[in-house]
């Protein structure tokens, strides 16, 4: 928690600081005093230093969620083979062991920092943080974090990303969004993957779970595609130029962006 | 699963603001939580019985209050209840709305002794 900047102070709760806080006693002679301030500030509060720090140096940062086996590591790989002359791409991968998914990565000739989190499900801000240090940023355009494989907790913590993009298998099921709505809401684009093994399933339907992804008032495209067929990655391609492109405009107008999802708390709830 | 991690966040604002406070102990936490936060209430209370345990909220008890899901629609305007699932607009049916509440994740406040209380 920083106390000292002033930067955990917020429209929602600044009036309880200005007036030296809200407090009320209670009849048995206790004070309450009102917070309202998201549980997880010290975290939003490493996030926003991460994405400053993307920001200051024309990185964009996208985090990648998914469940595990679903193709986030090979995605990976096939999107450095076809974009590796065009952007200065680095990785930063959460698992809870083994190297094994940052060596692929090195294989390819690009950066790669792997984080083990032991036991934890999910990478946090000050994790990234620290993975951060271990890349030149100057020398990078796209920076992707490869969350920890898990459908529930990496969607309740910001890194700092810039987007958040949430793949579905085709093996898992087009139900998937509704059950897992938290981190499927989050997605600024959704990538169905191993769409090469469709004709294989008959009981999983694109449109259905688009139709499950709009239900949770999403707007994000759904793309389709296989990282083993070069020739379906094409939209993803093309939304993550465009991605970059739109990222540098706002930066040039000193902007920045979060992913679309992020709770406003304070701010959208104090009025209700 | 990462409700202890959630829990252990908490608890380190919750003392920071007991000492703000010069507070000898804190007896009452609340918490907002919404469906959508991705945080599950009874899962943060297990959490918080092991994680309060040598801190300045040792003997405090723990509120959850639970918000619904409400959604704004863009096309027709109107303000509708939702499911986690289901955030389409509960008039038109159509799904570009806007969040009013349900994803909060917010410590609500804080009850608390002050040091001089407890020192008479």
């Amino acid at each position: 928690m920083c106390d000292t900047c002033g930067c955990n102070i917020t429209q929602g709760n600044r009036h309880l600081i200005e007036a030296g806080g809200k407090h009320e006693h209670t009849h048995d002679g206790k004070v309450a005093v009102e917070v309202l301030q998201n549980l997880l500030s010290e975290n939003d509060h490493q996030a926003g230093h991460n994405r400053q720090h993307f920001d200051n140096h024309d990185v964009l940062a996208i985090n990648l969620m998914s469940s595990p086996g679903s193709g986030k590591t090979s995605l990976l790989e096939a999107t450095i083979d076809a974009l590796k002359q065009e952007f200065r791409i680095a990785v930063i991968v959460g698992d809870l062991e083994t190297e094994n998914d940052a060596e692929r990565i090195r294989s390819k000739g690009i950066s790669a920092v792997q984080i083990t989190t032991g036991t934890a499900c999910h990478l946090d801000a000050h994790m990234v943080h620290s993975a951060l240090h271990q890349l030149n940023l100057d020398d990078l355009d796209i920076i992707f974090v490869e969350n920890v494989g898990n459908l529930v907790c990496p969607a309740s913590f910001d890194l700092g990303q810039h987007l958040n993009v949430t793949l579905l298998s085709v093996t898992e099921g087009d139900d998937k969004p509704a059950k897992y709505p938290v981190i499927f809401r989050a997605a600024d684009a959704v990538l169905i993957s191993k769409s090469d093994l469709l004709p294989y399933l008959d009981d999983f339907k694109p449109e259905r779970a688009e139709q499950a992804i709009r239900h949770l008032a999403s707007e994000a495209p759904v793309l389709n595609l296989s990282a083993r067929n070069s020739s379906t990655l094409d939209n993803w391609l093309t939304w993550l130029r465009k991605s970059f492109a739109i990222q540098a405009a706002r930066r040039a107008a000193g902007e920045t962006t979060k992913p679309s999802l992020q709770p406003e708390g304070i701010q959208l709830h104090a009025r209700g | 699963m990462h409700e202890l991690a959630v829990c252990q966040a908490m608890l380190e604002q919750v003392a920071d603001i007991a000492c703000r406070e010069q507070a000898s102990e804190v007896t009452r936490i609340i918490v907002r939580i919404g469906p959508l936060s991705g945080v599950v209430p009874e899962l943060l209370e297990q959490a918080f019985t092991i994680a309060r345990a040598g801190t300045i909220a040792q003997q405090a008890e723990l509120i959850t209050e639970s918000t619904g899901i409400r959604v704004r629609c863009s096309q027709c305007g109107a303000e509708t209840e939702a499911g986690i699932n289901r955030m389409i607009c509960g008039e038109c049916g159509d799904y570009h709305t806007q969040l009013l509440s349900g994803d909060e994740l917010l410590l609500a406040s804080v009850e608390l002794n002050r040091a001089e209380q407890a020192v008479k």
